[in-house]
């Protein structure tokens, strides 16, 4: 608990602000890239305290956003169609896919579940022989270990009636992709803390170097982001161009050597694509070929046609940090977290949603 | 020794010829009163209950409040508890929350085929500590047994009638610009100890559910302070956003809060951290939320504190004229957030 309330200490979040008001002589704009730390940022009402000159947009680094609306029809094909165990991770449930969401499907008869661990949904599949049992494997490079080990669990076991539905994304891709936007106007970047914490900083130099923009591997808390705000607009100030890395009491330039090892056994690295945002070269995982009974892609046959997404949704442009939630027509209108158009106003990591549940704008009237 | 553990200790099982529940059980003949008769009656027993008609004749006088609840959680056991204390204490704690004593209960089962006999005798006793706690009787009731597949262990149904004490004027309308709200305890604790005994969820934690009747403390706040108490609320499901917002809501004034007021136990508010939820929509048992004149606020607290339900007692927040039907959240780092309805049920998040 200790590290909670040192990272929430008020006194430090003011001293930094101030701070950051001190050094800011231009406008700067930010993105941090992951959508834990957007919501941080809008639930403890950062935003607001922050100068003028320092603007932050948010990134594409919400797993469950950037999930193609195809492979939610698949995993809802499963659980519907072909009888299986659907495991996956709560906020997934709630999507909306071209039909249904998992929620809608399991309120419908569905065997979906709520876990915190692929390794549950081995156990399930060890403990129900006669069903299969397919997770729903998405996220970035945070959640690759777990569902990776899984496969390994499952290998070594033996059992056949286990599988990964698997969308897996990486954060470096989407952070190239989002600068080479041409509408993006991003001057500098907060780096997703966790991320690194398993596949460390490496990655980020040549990307830093390239484009010349200041990275700062940030936190969470308060005190973690006003950090990390702060190390980047003196870069920017000073024309500095580093990688630097604020979370250091949790990331290892290294990352976990452990993880890694196991990520790289069960998946390779595979171009992806992102929901509202298109395929981006080299940007997600999938399984190996020797791992190949163990994706559900390959296991079922899976005939679901195609969708086109939402054309009234701007997620594409609000993961890009091209727009900002509410400056959507439909945010908070035709778009709230009961009837979303979009992933971003769904899960608690989306933007939309961050903005539609702590901002001031509300519905209540 | 604890009192729970006293009374399951003074009501073993009685031997029966049966393990487990039926379809038979539930048909009103020859099965259903080999259940009944098995102890069910002795256990809850007082003279409104024995006459065992088809309903009870009851004699109350004066303002009457009445209320209904079902129980339908999973697991039915949990920590140091189960469905039936809840069941009794839910609708205890309506009558409650209506300024009324609450006097009997009515009590309906719906169990399913394949529940174990053992089980369902651990949730009467229960049920039966539950109502002596509370001191209310159950006098009417019904069972049926459900299809294997169609239920899920065991259904509750209460509903409770209470005589509003006299002293008493619970509404929403008596609610004015600048009253206080306070809550009677630590938020969350009950949602966070079910949570954490659920498949896929499990996480090592002695917390426990803070379920309990709320009647003793309530009706002692009657007592002393009458009519400067405006309203009384508890926040079970959706939590105290919820209720919060209901209020803003039907009152059209804001609410503001302090978040570092707000009482949380430090596991629970870990757990919390760690499962992605926030404790504000996190469901609660055995606290309530009161909203009073703020001339007595500071009084009010200090005799909750007192009493055993209200130790952890705290003014939260107070009803503002600004940002009519929203709740605002003052954080702990100094900016502010609305607190919005929850949409659904909370979600665990992914990271």
């Amino acid at each position: 608990m200790k590290y909670l309330s040192e990272y929430r200490n008020p006194e430090m979040v003011e001293r930094y602000i101030e701070e950051i008001g001190k050094i800011a002589t231009k406008n700067w704009t930010i993105m941090e890239v992951c959508g834990g730390q957007t919501h941080s940022l809008v639930k403890n009402g950062l935003l607001n305290l922050l100068p003028e000159k320092v603007q932050m947009v948010h990134g594409p680094g919400c797993p469950v956003c950037v999930t193609p609306i195809n492979l939610i029809d698949k995993a809802v094909y499963l659980a519907e169609e072909k009888g299986v165990i659907l495991c996956s991770f709560g906020d997934m449930l709630r999507v909306p896919g071209a039909k249904k969401s998992l929620l809608e499907a399991k309120a419908s008869g569905a065997d979906v579940r709520i876990l915190y661990s692929p390794l549950e949904a081995v156990k399930l599949a060890k403990e129900n022989p006669q069903k299969e049992v397919v997770f729903f494997a998405v996220g970035f490079e945070t959640t690759a270990p777990a569902n990776a080990l899984s496969v390994i669990h499952a290998q070594r076991e033996g059992l056949k009636n286990y599988s990964i539905l698997t969308s897996h994304v990486l954060v470096p891709p989407a952070m190239e992709a989002v600068i080479n936007d041409e509408t993006a106007v991003i001057q500098g970047f907060l780096a997703a803390g966790h991320v690194c914490t398993i596949v460390g900083i490496s990655e980020y130099y040549p990307i830093a170097e390239k484009y010349n923009i200041p990275i700062v591997v940030t936190g969470f808390e308060p005190v973690d982001l006003l950090q990390g705000i702060y190390m980047t607009v003196k870069q920017l100030e000073e024309g500095r161009n580093d990688l630097e890395n604020q979370y250091s009491r949790v990331v290892k330039p290294e990352g976990n050597p452990e993880a890694i090892k196991v990520i790289e056994k069960v998946f390779q690295v595979c171009d992806r694509e992102w929901r509202g945002i298109g395929t981006i070269p080299n940007s997600g995982y999938e399984l190996r070929p020797e791992f190949a009974e163990f994706d559900a892609n390959i296991k079922f046959s899976i005939n679901i046609e195609k969708v086109e997404e939402n054309k009234e949704c701007i997620a594409g442009l609000v993961l890009k940090g091209v727009k900002k939630p509410h400056q959507c027509p439909q945010f908070g209108k035709k778009c709230t977290p009961l009837n979303p158009l979009g992933a971003p106003m769904v899960s608690s990591e989306g933007a939309c949603a961050a903005y539609y549940h702590f901002s001031q704008i509300s519905d209540s009237e | 020794m604890d009192n729970k553990i006293q009374m399951q200790l003074q009501c073993p099982m009685p031997k029966l010829d049966f393990d487990v529940i039926t379809l038979g059980h539930g048909s009103g003949g020859l099965l259903t009163n080999r259940l009944l008769d098995s102890g069910v009656f002795d256990l809850l027993k007082n003279d409104l209950l024995d006459e065992r008609h088809d309903g009870a004749f009851l004699n109350l006088e004066g303002r009457t409040a009445f209320t209904t609840d079902s129980f339908v959680i999973s697991p039915i056991f949990f920590p140091n508890n189960n469905i039936g204390e809840l069941a009794v204490n839910g609708t205890v704690n309506d009558l409650a929350m209506c300024g009324a004593i609450p006097k009997y209960l009515s009590l309906s089962f719906i169990l399913e085929e394949g529940l174990t006999m053992k089980e369902f005798w651990e949730v009467l006793v229960s049920i039966k500590f539950a109502c002596e706690k509370a001191g209310v009787q159950v006098v009417t009731g019904d069972t049926k047994v459900v299809e294997k597949g169609k239920g899920d262990k065991i259904f509750i149904n209460t509903a409770g009638i209470g005589t509003v004490h006299p002293k008493a004027n619970i509404s929403i309308k008596n609610i004015q610009v600048g009253d206080s709200v306070i809550i009677s305890g630590n938020v969350a604790t009950h949602g966070i100890a079910i949570m954490s005994i659920r498949e896929g969820l499990r996480f090592d934690t002695d917390i426990e559910s803070d379920t309990q009747p709320l009647n003793h403390a309530v009706l002692a706040l009657i007592e002393k302070f009458g009519t400067q108490i405006h309203l009384l609320k508890d926040p079970t499901r959706g939590g105290i956003a919820s209720v919060l917002n209901e209020i803003a809501r039907d009152t059209k004034l804001g609410i503001d809060l302090v978040q570092k007021n707000i009482p949380i136990d430090e596991q629970v508010e870990g757990a919390c951290e760690i499962l992605g939820l926030d404790p504000l929509y996190v469901a609660n048992e055995g606290v309530f939320i009161s909203i009073v004149d703020s001339s007595i606020a500071e009084n009010y607290v200090q005799i909750l504190q007192t009493l055993p339900e209200g130790k952890n007692a705290k003014i939260i927040g107070r009803m503002v004229e600004n940002h009519p039907k929203q709740v605002l959240l003052q954080s702990n780092i100094g900016g502010k957030r609305v607190v919005n309805m929850p949409i659904g049920e909370q979600l665990p998040r992914i990271c």
